[in-house]
Formats: structure tokens, sequence, C-alpha cells
């Protein structure tokens, strides 16, 4: 069963010094929130983007993870 | 894999309609809040679109992940072309691309 740490630690392997933050949206470890912010998403599209986080996640998306509200940018556009 | 005759069938049910929206449940009776959220959206965008319900088709829902390579549910495809879930649909809507991209396909 998934929670925001070790889907963070995942996804942490995957985007090596990456911001995320992972949120468990209902207290009951399957739909989640996550923000990404990752070097490896410059220059990608939004579509590409989160298929790059869908392919680390794995097999956690086609079962355990019921929902995730996903948000994902590279660093260059990071809010200020 | 994906055998041929799904392959097809998802092919037409993509581009039987300009826009295209794959979802849990139904227009008027969404069973899920992010198939809802892209419902909300396209009726503010005021353009005629389609649904599906994957949830009565297991073989569209499975055939759809690996068509796509996106694992989650809605999918909106406009064109024929797949735009993506609820979440990028919803920053394309606040951004102003999606009506962009809507209004240049209604045109056609």
């Amino acid at each position: 069963m998934p929670n925001p740490e070790v889907i963070r630690t995942r996804l942490l392997a995957a985007f090596p010094g990456a911001r995320i933050d992972v949120t468990d949206l209902t207290g009951t470890q399957d739909h989640f929130k996550a923000v990404v912010v990752a070097r490896e998403f410059d220059g990608r599209s939004r579509i590409d983007q989160h298929k790059m986080v869908y392919a680390a996640l794995g097999e956690w998306m086609n079962g355990a993870i019921h929902a995730l509200a996903l948000t994902t940018r590279p660093p260059a556009d990071d809010g200020a | 894999m994906l055998d041929a005759a799904l392959r097809t069938r998802l092919e037409s049910l993509i581009k039987g309609h300009k826009v295209m929206l794959f979802m849990k449940g139904t227009k008027q009776f969404p069973a899920c809040g992010f198939s809802n959220a892209v419902v909300q959206i396209l009726g503010k965008e005021g353009v005629p679109f389609e649904t599906f319900n994957i949830l009565a088709d297991p073989d569209v829902r499975q055939g759809l992940k690996e068509y796509s390579s996106w694992p989650t549910f809605p999918q909106l495809y406009v064109d024929g072309k797949f735009v993506g879930g609820c979440d990028i649909v919803t920053e394309l809507h606040q951004s102003g691309e999606l009506g962009k991209e809507l209004a240049s396909v209604s045109a056609k």
C-alpha cells in the first residue's frame, strides 16, 4: 500500500534532485496529489511529463493508486 | 498487447467525434470527480462533445490505457489526438490553450 512517503521516495529515485510534494487527499492511501518539479521535464510536453511520472510509479498506477492529481513542471518556471 | 480488432474499434471511437471524452460514468451522471471536472470544463468551453463510459466496457477501458500509454481516466481526445487527463485539461482550460484548440477544430 503506497503512502506519500514511499511515493515520494520512488519519484525521487526517478527524478534525483527534484522538488516533490505528495499528499494523501482522502486519508485512505489510494487518492493522492503530487507536485513534481524536475529538470528532466525541461523541453517535454505536459503529456510527456505526466507519462514520465506514471512510468516511475509503475504498477502502482494499475491498482494501488486509484487517483493521482498531478502537477508537473521544469524548475525554470517554478513560480517566483 | 492490443489486438487489431480492438485497436480498430478504439480508433473509430476516438475519431468518431471531434471532441471525445472517455470517462467514468456519463455526461449526466459522472461517477468520478476527475471525470466530472472535465465534463464541466467542456460545458464552459461551450463545444459539442461526446462521452464514452469506460466503466461499462472493460475492453475499451484496458485497451485505451495501452493505446495512449496513459494509465488513468478521464482521457480527452480532440480531432483524434490525445489531449490529456483531468490535470492537463484543467491547466489548458485556465491558460486559454484549450479554447484555442477547440476553436481551431470546430472551424474545420
